[in-house]
Order: structure tokens, then sequence, then C-alpha cells
């Protein structure tokens, strides 16, 4: 094969032969005749490069990948003398790319490390061979062909992964409880039920690197012996059940899914399974029985899934990102892998940022970065130059962290040692005009609306916390009314069946730990510090800054402001509904509200 | 004449739906899922369908009507009541809640004059809140049918509704 020192690859793409690429590709050849580069440089021919409505003709230069568009013949021997006799990149000639911004994820940001979200954005997820382009199913192929079970286990085992749900259960573990039941078929489940209201970690590696996904599920089946696998996507994320899909058509068609998959004797198969609007279901026993075409009510455990899951047989249920993250670890081993994170927490973890912060998204940072990093370097900090004052970990279950926690490492222990959680990875961060009896409020809105409603304790309990909060938020509240709080919180978490009902009084608990004396507030002085609670507060014009322009008036709703133009106007107390509209409207800064 | 013509559609959807999925338990929920999409939601007489359909006893799948309701009424995306030309699905999740969801969902209802499950006289829009959406990064997130608007302020909503008639 003779050598060539560069590839011009010229797209060929329709789009782009009505643009001139033949005549392009013919002057090109031409030139480097012309100038002896001929047997140096090899000309081929591709299909399409960039979007051709922008770009065509164009071509891509190897190995320095420098992308040429809207070429004419007139360009070519300028570029030629340029680019391949002298060596310089002719810019003027370059694709001009816009810069894509992608809110959700971007470049990595300060302290990120990316493995489970390596691929994002950089593939597309409808080809199974850019996936294989990065290793895709390479982990897979050296599992069959030269590992058993045992040791796919033994070096999950030492890589020190924990299932990233939440519950951070030692995933090898999990794999050998399922893999020792005498029972067969076994099943294998991927949680993609990610309901967390903030938490879209799982939604992108879905929807961008699903096989990695198929890829981990695949060798986990290997590892445990199972037959056949369910992904149990929600319905909320139509465009990962749809890549999921044909990701699993491709993995089937490429031997990578089915019978006899690499020839080794070993057999998986796998689909998706969609949820139908229940949050309870990210709860394992719930979600088998919505597998399985039953309401997504929880049972008790024991019996673990391990032991009777799916149609009553032994099954291993994991969440997206732990699958996700097994092919790299096989790949690069577990030593690399446990060379990341604290002592107990090892490898990286997916976070949804969201709330006050400048950069909002997901990252992947690895275990052991404090919160203080997580808010103010990966973040960004808190938005409009506000104060920090609590940040939500662990999803709707979880509990409100404040200043004097920032300086704690994320990993399982410490979070949980502060009173809050892990969790599946929503991060929400609160800036000083946040209400935490209101935060509190609306999480229990949240979970007594997806309470099941199987157990007394979490049906009736946190339509009771919630009444509370409500009569409190309303300034009906009395000091009586804190302490039955406290109370009905313990008696739920000790009472309910399953981690929903436990979970659910957590942010009540955890806001009444940290920030008791606003409770006190509402109930004592009637007063939101806060400035939220519409009950509480009142709206009033400051008479230096009103000009009289008549804004807020004519934006009233229910005209409760009255005022002569150029004359300082006027609310009344008691017609004024808290809508807000007029602080929204005044462009004097006049409105100010009082608590 | 218009009855029995609506009536045979139901019955050509959820006989298309079983056909589908097959009649086997793992598939009553996408049976449901495909008839709520199909006919905006699943009135009585579509679950007496899907049960003709879906019991067979000799094939050892037993099922009863209350059970098929129970799941229709279980899942929050399954409706039993007749819902409007339009949905509106409004996340109500903390994210949206701390970045203006609060003062936009006002906004909303008042626009439509509707509440939270209401359908108006005309049927042209139902409301109702949605679970986290997982659009976190350009809340708040409303969805109307299929299509989703994030960063959405309450200023725009005159010109988003008037989109669909």
């Amino acid at each position: 094969m003779p050598f060539y020192r560069s590839h011009i690859l010229v797209s060929v793409d329709p789009a782009c032969i009505d643009a001139g690429a033949h005549d392009v590709l013919d002057a090109l050849n031409d030139e480097l005749v012309a100038q002896g580069l001929i047997d140096e440089v090899q000309v081929l021919e591709t299909s399409r490069i960039g979007d051709p409505a922008r770009f065509a003709p164009d071509m891509i230069v190897y190995p320095e990948n420098v992308h040429y568009a809207n070429l004419s013949v007139d360009d070519i021997p300028y570029l030629v003398e340029e680019h391949f006799l002298k060596g310089r990149v002719v810019e003027k000639l370059r694709a001009q790319t816009q810069v894509v911004t992608d809110e959700e994820l971007g470049a990595p940001k300060p302290k990120e490390v990316r493995i489970v979200l390596r691929n994002c954005g950089k593939i597309d997820p409808h080809n199974i061979e850019e996936y294989i382009a990065e290793d895709g199913y390479q982990a897979l192929a050296n599992v069959l062909a030269g590992m058993t079970p045992e040791q796919v286990i033994d070096e999950v085992a030492k890589s020190g992964l924990r299932g990233r749900g939440g519950a951070g259960f030692p995933a090898a573990r999990k794999w050998q409880l399922c893999r020792q039941v005498p029972d067969n078929p076994k099943y294998l489940t991927c949680n993609a039920d990610e309901g967390d209201p903030g938490a879209f970690m799982n939604r992108r590696v879905l929807e961008s690197d699903p096989h990695s996904v198929l890829e981990g599920m695949i060798i986990a089946a290997y590892a445990i012996g199972a037959s056949m696998g369910y992904i149990y996507c929600r319905a909320e994320y139509p465009i990962a059940v749809q890549n999921l899909n044909i990701a699993i058509a491709q993995a089937r068609e490429f031997g990578f899914l089915g019978e006899n998959i690499f020839g080794t004797g070993f057999s998986f198969e796998l689909e998706v399974r969609m949820g139908a609007g229940a949050f309870v279901c990210g709860e394992e026993t719930a979600l088998i029985a919505s597998i399985e075409g039953k309401r997504g009510e929880p049972r008790p455990r024991p019996p673990f899934p391990a032991v009777k899951g799916v149609w009553g047989k032994p099954t291993n249920n994991n969440n997206v990102e732990t699958y996700a993250v097994v092919p790299q670890i096989l790949l690069k081993g577990a030593d690399w892998y446990a060379g990341m994170g604290t002592e107990k927490s090892k490898g990286t973890k997916t976070f949804a940022i969201a709330g006050d912060v400048v950069n909002t998204g997901l990252i992947e940072v690895p275990f052991g970065i404090t919160l203080r990093e997580v808010v103010y370097e990966v973040g960004g900090g808190i938005k409009d130059g506000k104060k920090f004052k609590a940040i939500q970990t662990g999803g709707p279950m979880g509990g409100c962290l404040v200043e004097e926690h920032l300086d704690l490492p994320v990993d399982y222990e410490a979070l949980t040692a502060a009173g809050s959680m892990m969790g599946s990875g929503g991060m929400i961060i609160m800036d000083e005009e946040t209400c935490m009896v209101d935060i509190a409020r609306f999480f229990m809105e949240f979970t007594q609306e997806e309470s099941c409603g199987k157990c007394t304790p979490c049906r009736v309990g946190t339509r009771r916390i919630l009444d509370v909060l409500e009569k409190i938020c309303a300034g009906k509240g009395t000091l009586a009314d804190i302490d039955n709080l406290e109370m009905l919180c313990e008696e739920v978490i000790k009472n309910s069946l399953c981690g929903l009902g436990q979970g659910a009084p957590n942010p009540v608990v955890s806001t009444l730990q940290h920030f008791r004396e606003e409770y006190i507030a509402h109930v004592v002085e009637k007063r939101c510090p806060a400035r939220v609670c519409k009950a509480l507060i009142r709206y009033e014009i400051t008479s230096p800054a009103c000009t009289g322009c008549t804004v807020c008036a004519r934006n009233c709703p229910v005209e409760a402001i009255r005022g002569e133009r150029r004359q300082i106007h006027h609310i009344d107390d008691d017609t004024c509904i808290r809508c807000g509209i007029c602080a929204q409207v005044c462009n004097f800064n006049a409105i100010s509200i009082l608590s | 004449m218009t009855q029995i013509a609506e009536k045979r559609g139901l019955s050509d959807i959820v006989q298309t739906a079983v056909e589908k999925h097959g009649a086997t338990p793992d598939a009553f929920i996408p049976i449901l899922l495909e008839i709520n999409r199909e006919n905006g939601y699943i009135p009585a007489e579509a679950i007496r369908l899907a049960r003709k359909f879906l019991h067979q006893p000799e094939e050892h799948v037993l099922v009863s009507e209350g059970q098929l309701y129970g799941l229709a009424s279980f899942y929050h995306m399954l409706n039993t009541g007749v819902v409007g030309r339009h949905v509106v699905q409004f996340c109500e999740s903390a994210p949206c809640h701390v970045q203006g969801a609060r003062d936009l969902w006002k906004s909303v209802q008042s626009t439509l004059n509707l509440k939270a499950g209401e359908t108006d006289p005309q049927g042209r829009f139902t409301l109702k809140t949605v679970s986290c959406l997982g659009l976190c990064g350009v809340g708040p997130v409303m969805v109307v049918d299929e299509d989703v608007y994030g960063n959405v302020t309450p200023d725009q909503l005159p010109e988003i509704f008037a989109k669909y008639e």
C-alpha cells in the first residue's frame, strides 16, 4: 500500500455535486499533478461532511482535520500551493462553524471528568458505528472472549462501583447475589424511570449514547447468567425510548444481541418497556410490577428481586448510569476507576444542576469534590450576585444542606451523615430569596401526589404533613403545628413501606433543622422572611421612586392601584391579590414587597 | 349514525393496539398507552373492548375490566376522562418552580381560564400538570401536545396558545 502524507476527502453528496464538487475534484487532481504532489497527497470521494446548505461543496484534509468549505475551481491552485506545498492552512477557505450551544451539557466545566457522559453530543446515537469507533463493544468482545463471569464480577467489585440509582449498593455484590440463586431463567432490568424532579442525567445518556447502556447490560447479563433484559424507561422521555429502540435493532443486526453473541454460545435479548407516568415506578419492586403489566405498587422486601423479580424469577436491577460505566471499567481496568473518588465512593457521578446558579445543566465529577466546588466552580456561583441559601440534593426525598455543609466531600456516606442523600443526582441550588417553608411545602405536594396509596403512613401521612405546611404558608399556623409536623414526619419515616414514604418527610425534617427560625417567623410573627408566601406579604409603593407613570395601575388585574398621573400611586391592601404583576412591570423599582 | 361510526373507530383502535403489542400481561400498559394516544383518553367502552381481546383463559391470560381500569386510573399519563383537542402539560417540578414557574402557572391558568385537570367548554384545551420532563436546563417548561416550550415567560403565553385551534 502506498503511503500518503495527506488525504483529501471531497464530499460527493448530491448537493455538493450540484454545487460543483466534480469540478473541484478535477481541479484538485490537475493541480496536485502540476505541483508534483500527486504521489504524496491522496484525493478520495466521500459522503456528506457538513451541512450542504451551508458548506457545499466542501472537503476535509487529514491528518490535519481541516474542513474547507464553499470551494470554487478558482480557489484550488492557491489552496494546493499554500496547504500542501507550504504547509499553511488557508483560513479564509475554512468552514465557519457556528458555536453550537448545548444548554444541557456544553464543554466540560472546571473540575469535570467525563466518563459516563464522554460520548454525549460527540457521536451520532443513531449510528452504532460511531459508538464502535469510540471503543464501543470492545469491552464486550474482551469479556466474552477471555473472561469468566466470575472474573467480570471480581473486576467490577475491585473497581468499587456502587449503584447509581441512589442507594449506592455495591454493583458486583448485587450481581453475585443474583448469579448464586439456583433458578432460571434470570432477568436483567435497567431502571430508566428517572423521575426525580431536576434529574435528567439518565435521559441524556439514553438519548445521546444508548449503546453504552446496552453494552453494560449485555456484560452484566453474561456475568449474572441472565437471558432476557428490560429497559424500563419513563414515557416522559419519548426520544430516549426511540433512540433505545434504534440502538437495540442495530446491536441485534451486528450480532451483539440475540442468539450466540460473538459466536460464544451466550445469548441475550433486550426490550424497552415504557412507563405511563408514575413516579413510584422508580422503586424496584414497583418497576417490576409495572413491567409485568400491573399497577406500579411496591411490595415489601425480602424477597429481594435478586431472588424473586420479574415473573417471580431472579432479577438484577441497576440504574442507567451504573450499566453505562461498566464497559469503561472493563476496558480501562478496575484500578483506573478506583483511582478516582473517595475511600468508599469510587469513580465519577453525574449530577443535574438546577436552580439559581449561573451554569445549570449536566455535570460529571469525581466523588470527593466539595459542594462548594460544585456550586461555585462547576456551577459558576449564584445568579445575579445573590447569596447562597441552600442546596437540595437527592431529589424530592433528599434534604436541604446549607452554608456550613459546603465543604463536605460529595460521597454517599458524607451526604447521608449530613441529613441528605446522594439520590440519583439532582441538585437544586437556592438563593436567599427562597422561602424554605414554601420549598418544603412544594416537595410534600409532589410526594403526596406521587404516593401510590398502598400503605397508610405514606398515603395519609404525606397528606397531613402537606395540610400543616399549607396552613403555615397561609399564615394560620401555630407553634403547636411545628411540633405536630415533627411528630408526623417521624411516624411516616418509621412506618412507610418503601423508600418513597420513608424519604418523603426529609425536605421538611432538614428545613426544620436548618431553618427553624423561618418556620417560627411564619407562625409567630406571621411573616415570610423571604417574602414569598402570598398570605404573609403585601405590596407597597415607595414614594421617592414612584413617578406616577400609571403602568402599574393599568396592569393590575383587580384595579387595586389608584392614583393620578404624575402623582404617587397607592395600593389598596384589601383588594390586592398579591399577584406581583405591578412589581414586574414597574420601571422604577418603586414597588416593594413587605412582610 | 355518528355514534356508530365513533364506536367502530374505537374498536379498531383497540384491536390494532392489541395486535401490535400482543395479548400478554406485559403488553397491557403499552396497549393502554396506545389507546390513550389514538383516542385522546380511555373511555369505559375501550376498557370493555380491550378486556374482550385480552382475556384468554385458554392461553392463561386472565384479566378483568376492573384490573384494566385499575391501570388506567393509576398511571398519570392515561386519561380516563374526555380531553380537549390540545393538551397543555405544565411541569410542576422544583427546578421549574424556582426558575419562575410559580408565577407562570398563575398566568397559564388565567390565560386559559382553566385549573389543573380541567377542559374548556369548547373542548379546545385541557390543562394538566406533569412531573419533571427532565428539561430543567430550560425551565420553566410547558408542553402543548407534543411541542415543548422552554424558558417560557408569561408574556409569551397568548402567542403560544394562539397556535392551537
